[in-house]
């Protein structure tokens, strides 16, 4: 496959490093009365849908970004890349 | 020897006549010429049979003449070389080449395990499944052992594969895969148009079927046509042209995989060369002419050598300028065959009959023709002699004959577009499938492969289908000025087997699949495609089915009463041709599977007789053996002595390291660190242990706050790669804002532990004489940057994995031989040694550290005694779900010390602790040792392990079972710290 | 009818006529007590024990495509029971009693072959972990040998004993460990389950489940409504699209294993030997091949098919294993979806929805499992309470932290 990286254009699959749903990226408050509830969605449960699906790779043998890649689980066709931080922020996440 | 002569050669043909080579095949000598493979020079000599079925051990010849072949295997070459199941039709002749018979016993003309075709009736797909159960131990000690033996083709040598192979990458606008008249035309006008090509062919000229034919191309013959066109393309810099290169799978996003035989044509690899090479080729788009495979008719006995496909009979008259025998016969349901007979009589040979299945055959050539005809049955027990011909008024007839050539149309050679599950579709008017429309993005086709079977459309379709490749990448490709060429329509009358017959008649001739198996599996409800092939093994020979799989699907549509679309086909799946494993694995053989990494000291080590152990990929000093040590516990044993009684050095650089800096570095940590770093002082160093969000241990190691904003964090060796990732996660998508960055210096800096009561002393003789490190100015868990001899900048961290007074110091790793050269050299006042890996280890069991095999990635806080470091006053990952029920069980694993009751006895890391006086399995499991180490400092084995509510438990005697080995030991439990449980000596 | 040596004797010697169907292929009937969704081993291991072990009637398995074309035709065909810890040993060691048995119990061969399998080990902290397995292997009845060096060396002298990058320091042997035909289990259980009148409807398609006030009363699919007692999810592979249908989210994704097949070679590897320091293992089939694979892809996917850097590293690994292999050619890939669960063990369990079963998340476990997760499964769906094998394969286990996750590798499905 290619990832076609923001910054730095298409690259293969393989200098990156495979994580899993970009829900990773919504870490839940931990303050919040269900907490470990939350939590326990967070880390374990998973759409795992058969077509759009984003997620989350890092570019291991590159420039080290999260990108949040939308690619369709059937065909593999990927429609988007984009920086992982970028989408972080747009969800709200600050520090 | 006596050689044979090659009576059955021909005139003409691409071949050079002016040089003999000299081959053997079953220890007996022949000749052949340059341009010929193995099958054609044997067809020369008279050879008809090449090999035996894989079942039924019957004697089979050529099918065809090309990589489709299921028949004509060998062993090629000899010795750690010898190649199993080598299709003989495409292994180019070289001088010297040996190649022998496979899967017969003792010999090809007697095989002794043909006895299994007289019990062909017992012998039925899927007859296995239905018997062999009794008694049940006969499988593997009886039945399997026999079939094993018969089954296989080919031998594999078992020694070591002694060429090389290689992997290289290429990028093109335009991967054509075939270089026939469609993928010629193609690469011609993208040729001229500027784009970058890649045109690749598996044969070893280019010109694909134009060189079995005797078309004409405009003015000039087919071949000479390709051979012009071919001069131009390689005259384009932007035309890279493989021959013998085949592409074997097509995967994500235009990258090919293509296989370019360098060597296997020649009789020794060329010092230096490769064997083959493996290329990975991103495409931006990528045009199919691979042409079509004729396929057989199934009739009674249709396999006996002398019987072929009637283009490759052509192709051997045409292009290698032999015929299989001197009478030949031809049986055919459309006119391409009779274009074979017309070809032959031309060269001379004697056609004796067209046998053509309609009943409004045209007359072509100009021999016999037998319309509304059909071979019923064939005889020759080695080799053909006889075909029985039944004709349209019923009456029989025999037809002397040493060869058939037969077929039963052509199959467009779909396969590389459904790589990615896409499915052909039917064509009705070819009778044969042909390219789906959703195959595989980027790639579309021409020519036969489309189904488009005339030279003309061919070329056609290649240059319009380049132009059309070319306008998605806004690249624009003037039309060509093409040739005339052959347009001939395709008649054919679809026609798959002879019936009436009470024998058999063979689909898949090298799995011996036959009618009736086809047959049998529809009775007994293995209907679908997938049940057949399974079932019958059908199409699971080498060719993966290229010439059979049709045969079977129209069988199995007609008795279902379906058609055949509606039947389907199987999965088409790479490689295209089967592919060496050495090619795919290229380089990394040997020392060079994976990269060796070795620390800045290795050289130092080496010199001073060091052991070296694996760890990742970095290679560690083990243990360094001194004159007169034996065993390596003398070595270790003296390591720890000297480092517990003077001083000792050891290099810790592959401990990962991790630069975190900015404002908010001490919030970062405070994240990423269940204990908590917010108020860690400047020039201090904490312990962090860092959970998984899951709440278990994922690594531990220190971090040292330089400054207010600069952090040095340390991972382990094997956690270094995971858990810069996991940092850069938390930094990027979960704290996108804070002010914080990451760099791993691991490689950066050379860093030692220098350990032992006079690591001071040692140390003040390093560092230079303004950087104080007294106890009071440096005391334990302090951090610096300083600098030593004389100005070099280095990092001093006062940390003890040992639990002795104990340093790191950090040095550019450019300078870390130096130092430690430095170290040993102003040491020697201290008998200070280098120590490796194990004594290290010792060490670190002796104090209760936790390692590699506590961290085991199902180990909680709580499990290693450090339960209480989980802060609940701040987030960190994996805090909340470490609160979980299951991880906080009362009577949860506790990491905790082993000693053997007697002294003697050893502690296994591995172990099972078990209570006194319960049964020893795995329901009274009470927990297991994860380290152990004899102990100098004790003088006894000792363990670190896991054990239910462990901490409570001191003084226990357990039993520590090994059923492995049989070994049982008392053990009592005890503190994990061996050795100064308080920490006087860190402090000292 | 009953299947032997004699009978092929007989039928050879009428023309082969008198072989009847292995299964039929029958109408679906309005209604089922058992509705067992997914025609694979584990679905018609499931419904043969409901039938002939727990005596169930009324029982339908309903397959989208044809039988046994999941993960059960297109796996490595390995069976073993070497696992570490209390959850899954007896298990599996029972899955592999029930293996030794198999055949004669279903009057099929389904080549059922204990010719051993190997783990070679590299590292000294391998060792111990592998010590570790050995021993918990036994504690739980299972079979397990360590193996030194030489003994190795005696049983496989080809292995890459000098110039390694990665030395073989020895190696954990289950002898009962091996190969089995794979397909046949599959026809095995289809034709065990249909003589006991289990109705397996291939081409059959579930498009939905109906459910009211949260008890599921039947499944829509593509040759209509079908009523049930009981219905019984078995897709390993395509678990959280079919459930999406119940609206369930699983701790599942999907990622597709890849496995490679060798053109014919007469006999080279007697046992089945996995690479300690590469991601390859490796058997011979009796037809010949070598059937080798590796780890999988890691990256979600429903596609069946995999891509060429793991098509390389598996190779890689093999080629520094056994450096002779360079001449075997590969013949064909293939890919198989994985349900990777959150802790690398299977789901045998009740679901929130009261009459919807649930078994699934085999990761790359699944084959050797097969009757035991057959006769698991068929416990709790008749008694509505769990094998006492498979107590610890539940759903709530992640939510109340008690993982089984032999690797230590947490909730990242793709690397267990």
């Amino acid at each position: 496959m290619i990832i076609n990286h923001p910054l730095l254009g298409p690259r293969d699959a393989q200098e990156f490093t495979y994580l899993g749903d970009a829900s990773l990226i919504d870490r839940p408050d931990w303050e919040a009365a269900d907490a470990q509830e939350q939590f326990y969605e967070y880390a374990y449960l998973r759409d795992n849908p058969a077509g759009e699906h984003r997620e989350l790779w890092f570019h291991e043998i590159g420039d080290r970004s999260w990108l949040v890649v939308t690619r369709n689980t059937l065909t593999h066709e990927i429609t988007s890349v984009e920086m992982a931080r970028d989408v972080a922020r747009s969800k709200g996440r600050s520090k | 020897m006596i050689r044979a002569a090659q009576d059955n050669r021909l005139a003409g043909g691409a071949i050079d006549r002016s040089r003999t080579i000299r081959f053997t095949f079953d220890g007996k000598s022949y000749a052949g010429h340059p341009g010929d493979t193995l099958s054609s020079a044997l067809l020369a000599n008279g050879v008809r049979l090449m090999g035996r079925s894989f079942k039924y051990h019957r004697p089979r010849g050529v099918l065809s003449a090309g990589s489709e072949e299921p028949n004509a295997l060998v062993e090629l070459r000899s010795g750690a070389r010898q190649e199993p199941n080598t299709r003989a039709t495409t292994a180019e002749l070289f001088d010297g080449l040996v190649a022998k018979s496979q899967n017969r016993l003792p010999s090809l003309k007697f095989d002794a395990m043909a006895i299994n075709d007289r019990f062909s009736n017992f012998l039925t797909a899927g007859f296995y499944y239905k018997t062999f159960m009794w008694p049940a131990a006969f499988w593997e000690k009886l039945y399997e052992p026999i079939i094993r033996k018969a089954a296989g083709l080919g031998s594999l040598s078992l020694q070591d594969d002694p060429d090389g192979y290689d992997k290289g990458f290429l990028h093109c606008d335009l991967l054509i895969i075939g270089g026939g008249p469609a993928g010629l035309a193609a690469a011609l006008r993208a040729g001229r148009a500027g784009a970058s090509v890649i045109l690749a062919d598996e044969d070893y000229i280019f010109g694909g079927r134009l060189n079995a034919e005797t078309f004409a191309v405009g003015m000039q013959t087919g071949q000479a046509w390709a051979a012009a066109t071919m001069a131009e393309l390689q005259s384009l810099p932007n035309v890279r042209c493989m021959t013998r290169t085949t592409i074997v799978g097509a995967f994500d996003h235009g990258i090919y995989s293509a296989v370019e035989r360098v060597s296997d044509h020649l009789a020794v690899t060329p010092a230096g060369k490769p064997r083959q090479i493996l290329w990975r080729i991103y495409s931006k788009r990528a045009l199919l002419c691979a042409g079509a495979i004729e396929r057989p008719i199934a009739f009674e006995n249709n396999d006996r050598p002398g019987i072929m496909l009637a283009g490759s009979m052509r192709a051997y008259a045409n292009r290698w300028a032999v015929t299989a025998a001197k009478r030949v016969a031809i049986f055919t349901n459309n006119d391409d065959g009779h274009r074979t007979a017309a070809d032959l009589l031309a060269k001379g040979v004697k056609v004796m009959a067209v046998i053509d299945t309609r009943a409004d055959a045209p007359r072509i050539a100009d021999c016999e023709l037998l319309p509304d005809a059909q071979v019923t049955d064939t005889t020759g027990r080695l080799g053909l002699s006889y075909i029985h011909v039944r004709l349209g008024d019923g009456s029989e007839r025999n037809i002397e004959c040493g060869a058939l050539g037969v077929s039963g149309g052509w199959n467009p050679n779909v396969h590389m577009t459904c790589h990615q599950r896409g499915r052909p579709v039917w064509n009705a008017e070819i009778a044969a499938f042909v390219p789906g429309e959703s195959g595989t993005p980027g790639l579309t086709v021409a020519g036969a492969a489309n189904g488009d079977f005339s030279t003309a459309a061919a070329l056609r379709t290649g240059s319009d289908q380049a132009a059309a490749a070319l306008r998605d990448l806004d690249i624009d490709a003037p039309a060509l000025d093409l040739p005339q060429a052959e347009d001939a329509p395709i008649n054919l009358q679809p026609f798959w087997y002879v019936q009436g017959g009470k024998g058999r008649a063979w689909l898949d001739q090298q799995n011996d699949v036959t009618v009736k198996d086809v047959t049998l599996a529809h009775q007994e409800n293995f209907r679908s495609v997938e049940h057949l092939k399974r079932y019958t093994t059908l199409g699971m020979a080498t060719d993966q089915g290229k010439t059979s799989n049709m045969g079977g699907l129209a069988i199995m549509a007609e008795l279902a009463g379906k058609s055949i679309p509606e039947v389907g086909t199987t999965m088409f799946r790479p490689p295209y041709t089967p592919v060496p494993i050495g090619t795919f694995g290229g380089r990394a053989r040997g020392k060079n599977f994976h990269p060796t990494r070795e620390t800045p000291s290795h050289r130092f080590s080496v010199e001073h007789n060091a052991s070296f152990v694996e760890v990742g990929n970095w290679l560690r000093a083990q243990w360094f053996t001194q004159p007169g040590e034996v065993h390596w516990r003398e070595s270790v044993d003296r390591e720890v002595r000297a480092v517990r009684g003077s001083v000792g050095v050891c290099d810790v650089t592959t401990l990962g390291k991790i630069d975190v800096q900015g404002t908010d570095a001490a919030g970062f940590l405070n994240k990423v660190y269940a204990n908590g770093f917010a108020k860690l002082a400047v020039g201090k160093t904490r312990y962090g242990l860092m959970l998984r969000e899951d709440g278990m241990a994922m690594d531990d190691g220190t971090a040292a706050r330089l400054s207010e904003d600069h952090f040095v964090m340390t991972t382990t060796t094997a956690n270094a790669v995971g858990v810069y990732r996991h940092l850069e996660f938390v930094r990027q998508c979960l704290f996108p804002d804070m002010d914080v960055q990451l760099i791993s210096t691991t490689e950066a800096w050379a860093q030692y532990a220098v350990a032992g009561p006079n690591s001071r002393k040692l140390l003040q003789k390093i560092v230079d004489p303004d950087v104080d490190i007294t106890n009071e100015g440096f005391e334990f868990m302090a951090c610096r940057e300083i600098t030593v001899c004389g100005g070099l900048r280095a990092r001093l961290f006062r940390i003890s994995f040992s639990g002795e007074l104990a340093y790191e110091i950090a040095v550019p790793t450019r300078y870390g031989d130096a130092m430690f050269r430095r170290i040993m050299e102003a040491g020697r006042e201290f008998d200070v040694v280098p120590y490796g890996t194990e004594a290290l280890g010792v060490m670190r069991i002796e104090k209760g550290h936790a390692a590699g095999s506590e961290l085991n990635g199902t180990s909680t806080a709580l499990n290693l005694g450090m339960g209480r470091m989980v802060s609940r006053t701040k987030d960190s990952i994996g805090s909340t779900l470490s609160q979980r029920e299951g991880l906080n069980k009362p009577d949860a694993l506790m990491l905790v010390g082993f000693k053997p009751v007697d002294s003697t006895h050893k502690v296994t890391a591995g172990g099972h602790l078990m209570t006194k006086g319960t049964p020893v399995d795995a329901k009274h499991d009470q927990g297991y040792v994860t380290s152990a180490a004899f102990s100098p400092s004790l003088n006894s084995s000792i363990g670190l392990g896991f054990l239910r509510d462990g901490g409570n438990r001191f003084g226990e005697i357990l039993t520590l079972t090994t059923p492995l080995t049989g070994a049982d030991v008392d053990v009592e439990v005890v503190s994990a710290h061996f050795v100064d449980p308080k920490g006087d000596r860190l402090r000292a | 009818m009953r299947y032997s040596g004699l009978r092929i004797i007989k039928e050879a010697l009428t023309g082969n006529k008198g072989w009847k169907p292995a299964w039929r292929d029958p109408e679906p009937q309005p209604a089922y007590d058992f509705v067992i969704i997914g025609g694979g081993g584990h679905g018609l291991a499931t419904a043969y024990y409901l039938a002939s072990t727990f005596g169930k009637k009324r029982i339908a398995v309903l397959e989208k495509g044809w039988i046994g074309g999941g993960n059960v035709g297109r796996n490595t065909t390995i069976i073993r029971s070497n696992y570490l810890l209390e959850g899954n040993g007896p298990f599996y060691e029972y899955a592999l009693k029930l293996w030794e048995g198999l055949e004669q119990e279903l009057n099929y061969n389904a080549m059922v072959s204990q010719r051993g399998i190997l783990n070679l080990i590299h590292t000294d902290a391998q060792r111990t972990a592998f010590t570790r397995r050995g021993n918990a292997m036994i504690l739980n009845g299972a079979d397990a040998e360590m193996l030194g060096v030489e003994q190795i060396r005696a049983r496989y002298p080809f292995l890459n004993f000098n110039d390694a990058r990665f030395p073989i320091k020895g190696g954990l042997a289950q002898h009962r460990g091996g190969t089995v035909r794979h397909d046949a289990v599959a026809w095995g259980y289809a034709r065990g389950a249909d003589n006991l009148g289990v109705d397996i409807i291939q081409n059959c398609e579930v498009t939905g489940f109906r459910i009211e006030n949260g008890v599921c009363k039947g499944v829509e699919t593509s040759r209509g409504f079908i009523g049930a007692g009981k219905v019984a999810s078995c897709v390993a592979g395509s678990s959280s699209r079919l459930m999406a249908k119940a609206g369930m989210r699983l701790p599942i994704e999907s990622t597709v294993l890849q496995a490679f097949v060798t053109e014919g070679l007469k006999p080279v590897l007697p046992g089945v030997i996995t690479f300690g320091a590469g991601h390859f293992y490796c058997s011979q089939s009796d037809k010949g091949g070598l059937v080798f694979g590796g780890d999988p892809d890691g990256y979600n996917t429903y596609a069946q098919r995999g891509n060429l850097p793991v098509v390389e590293g598996v190779m890689e690994s093999g080629m520094a294993l056994i450096p002779a292999l360079g001449r075997a050619r590969v013949l064909r890939m293939w890919g198989g979806l994985m349900d990777m669960s959150m802790d690398g063990s299977p789901i045998i369990d009740r679901t929130e929805i009261e009459g919807l079963y649930f078994n699934g998340g085999w990761c790359y476990g699944g084959f050797k499992a097969t009757p035991a997760s057959g006769m698991c499964y068929a416990h709790l769906l008749a008694r509505d309470i769990p094998h006492e094998y498979a107590t610890a394969y539940r759903f709530d286990r992640f939510r109340r932290g008690y993982m089984i996750d032999e690797k230590g590798v947490g909730a990242q499905p793709n690397l267990h």
